[in-house]
């Protein structure tokens, strides 16, 4: 006798809700949603109509760079950033492989995808985080939200993005900043939260107000975690960039979306590559920053 | 000279959620122990009454956990007593708003720490002139005062470098010159030189009472070597378990222990280094005898008798006859007073 015959039928079948009813809630929260965007979607699209203007005009700049002039502005940001030679070199060389492949075009894009979203997520993110250091209560709020935002499917929020401000620039750019910017937020918390004790009961002594504190003490003090937060976001941007070709955001990511559809393998790997080279040297240049800012900690007494 | 002497009045200081709520059970002599078992609450200061004098070095004693750093961080209020006064020039501490304690801080206090506290960020000059960068004072001024004290300090030449490239002592002269920039009437002391080894505490403490006899600031100076207390402080204050046990100048502590826990403290000092004269003469005017001025600790004066063969010799107070001293007083005075309980006894 199988199990199923003697318990309750309540117990084998989940009571679940009738075909009928959970359409209709479907049914209910879409037509809401829409009737949101109808009402709302052209204020919130000229809400992010700076950011477009932004994107757009920075894209153009780097796309419309002659390429010499780019990769020697490339190599000097590289050069200041890490101060290192072979980065410079690594950087340069993969710049022309990339563009004699022919995705100069798609590479400078992507660029200014990434660029710009990274730019969006530290303006935000850093304040959020400072907000958050500050009280328990508001990262008791914050951290589940990010949570969420960090495993959530991408292409769940993709939806209402695309349904907000249709395929293009700025839904890409949204899409990458939902993306990216927990590591910056969670970083900035964290780094502020661990800064030594001792070091903030001396500034009370002198008496510093709240402000002073942070810019002169909890800040400098929490750059080393907040490096490693823009980091992390700067590499999570780039993963996104396949994710948010798909609506709309053009360059190697759009390729890559091509070569899965087609079974194109070179152009796939190609494509891909080249994110990998760009990722590498964002990586390498934001790290090496990261520890030049912290040279004081070097101890040379015995 | 204005007053800056500083009175903390009847401080009492329970750690926990809700410290306010037991305070009357202290009052009426809850122990320690007592409101830990049964409340979950730490007695950390339990009626704290001491003046502490204008331009003196006032010197708070104790062994680790007697509440000692408490104790310091009330002046400053960087913990908030749970009841009590701290009271300087007329106001008291206690109560000032945040506004008010900020300026206190800022312009009356300034504070040197055990772990020196420096901001690893910036370069010894940057440290030096922290305190008055938060008053508000303008970057070239800044850069000047602080060079004269790290000059003052030693440390002419090092104001590039950062705090990790610095030995210890090094550190603890810029947290030093930190402070002294400040032109507070306040020096609180946490500690200072108890993170450093034997010689650079002495160097420390010869710097620190240098600098005293020229700035006349009123010096709270935590410490739990007793060596140190006798050489730096004009009054010395000991704490035991939150409980004040004596307070009292230096001299009179080694002479008259209040009890059996100051005994204790006070065994292995070196007294023959320690004791003054003037603390042990008796007010019978000697008519002979070679003159001893009354500061000179007991080790000096059994010499200057011994060379001049002579058992008596004459006390005086800046060249003027105030008493007398017999070799017989002096070796009298060297012997330990001793301790009604056994040795060994444990004190945590």
């Amino acid at each position: 006798m199988a199990l199923n015959d003697i318990i309750p039928k309540i117990l084998v079948d989940f009571p679940e809700m009738s075909r009928g009813d959970l359409r209709d809630f479907k049914k209910g929260i879409d037509e809401t949603f829409r009737t949101f965007t109808r009402a709302n979607g052209e204020s919130i699209e000229n809400f992010f109509y700076p950011l477009k203007l932004f994107m757009v005009w920075f894209q153009k700049l780097l796309v419309g760079t002659p390429w010499p002039l780019m990769i020697l502005v490339l190599a000097v940001l590289v050069w200041y950033g890490s101060r290192r030679r072979s980065l410079v070199i690594g950087t340069i060389v993969s710049l022309l492989l990339i563009g004699y492949l022919g995705m100069w075009e798609d590479t400078m894009k992507t660029l200014a995808l990434v660029s710009v979203s990274t730019f969006v997520c530290i303006t935000i993110g850093i304040p959020l985080g400072i907000l958050m250091s500050k009280s328990d209560r508001t990262q008791a709020i914050i951290v589940p939200i990010l949570d969420i935002m960090q495993t959530i499917p991408a292409f769940v929020y993709l939806i209402p993005v695309l349904m907000l401000l249709g395929i293009g620039k700025v839904p890409g750019l949204i899409a990458v900043c939902i993306y990216a910017i927990p590591p910056v937020v969670r970083l900035t918390n964290l780094g502020i939260r661990l800064v030594d004790k001792d070091v903030l009961e001396a500034a009370d002594a002198f008496g510093a107000s709240p402000k002073q504190k942070m810019i002169s003490v909890q800040l400098p003090l929490a750059l080393p975690n907040l490096f490693a937060g823009v980091n992390q976001t700067i590499m999570m941007a780039l993963a996104m960039v396949v994710v948010a070709s798909l609506i709309g955001a053009h360059g190697l990511g759009s390729n890559v979306l091509k070569a899965v559809n087609n079974q194109y393998l070179t152009l796939g790997l190609m494509n891909g590559l080249a994110i990998v080279a760009i990722a590498i040297v964002f990586d390498r240049v934001s790290q090496e920053f990261g520890k030049r800012l912290q040279k004081h900690s070097e101890t040379i007494h015995g | 000279m204005a007053d800056h002497s500083i009175e903390v009045k009847g401080l009492y200081k329970i750690f926990g959620p809700h410290g306010d709520r037991y305070i009357e059970a202290v009052q009426n002599g809850m122990s320690k122990e007592e409101l830990n078992a049964k409340h979950g609450h730490v007695l950390g200061l339990k009626d704290i009454n001491i003046h502490m004098p204008s331009a003196k070095i006032q010197v708070i004693m104790g062994l680790s956990g007697s509440g000692k750093s408490t104790m310091i961080r009330h002046i400053n209020r960087l913990i908030e007593p749970t009841v009590g006064e701290v009271i300087f020039q007329g106001q008291d501490v206690c109560k000032m708003s945040e506004a008010e304690l900020q300026e206190f801080r800022r312009h009356k206090t300034a504070m040197v720490f055990q772990k020196f506290a420096l901001l690893p960020h910036r370069t010894v000059l940057d440290n030096t002139l922290f305190g008055i960068e938060l008053q508000g004072v303008p970057r070239g001024e800044c850069e000047e005062r602080a060079k004269h004290w790290l000059k003052r300090v030693g440390l002419d030449g090092f104001e590039d470098n950062y705090p990790n490239q610095l030995s210890g002592g090094m550190q603890q002269r810029v947290g030093l010159a930190r402070a002294l920039t400040n032109d507070a009437d306040i020096l609180l002391m946490d500690e200072a030189f108890s993170a450093l080894d034997p010689l650079i505490r002495m160097d420390m403490q010869s710097i620190l009472l240098e600098l005293q006899e020229e700035l006349h600031k009123t010096i709270v100076f935590i410490t739990h070597d007793l060596d140190e207390a006798l050489r730096l402080g004009d009054r010395i204050a000991i704490l035991r378990d939150g409980i004040m046990v004596q307070q009292d100048e230096p001299q009179q502590i080694l002479l008259n222990p209040a009890d059996d826990y100051v005994t204790d403290f006070i065994k292995d000092i070196n007294r023959v280094r320690v004791l003054e004269v003037g603390s042990i003469m008796s007010k019978k005017k000697a008519a002979k005898g070679p003159k001893i001025e009354r500061t000179v600790v007991i080790e000096d004066a059994l010499q200057i008798l011994s060379k001049a063969s002579v058992p008596e010799a004459a006390v005086t107070d800046n060249g003027k006859t105030i008493g007398s001293i017999t070799i017989d007083a002096m070796i009298a005075s060297i012997a330990r007073s001793k301790s009604t309980k056994k040795d060994g006894v444990n004190y945590k």
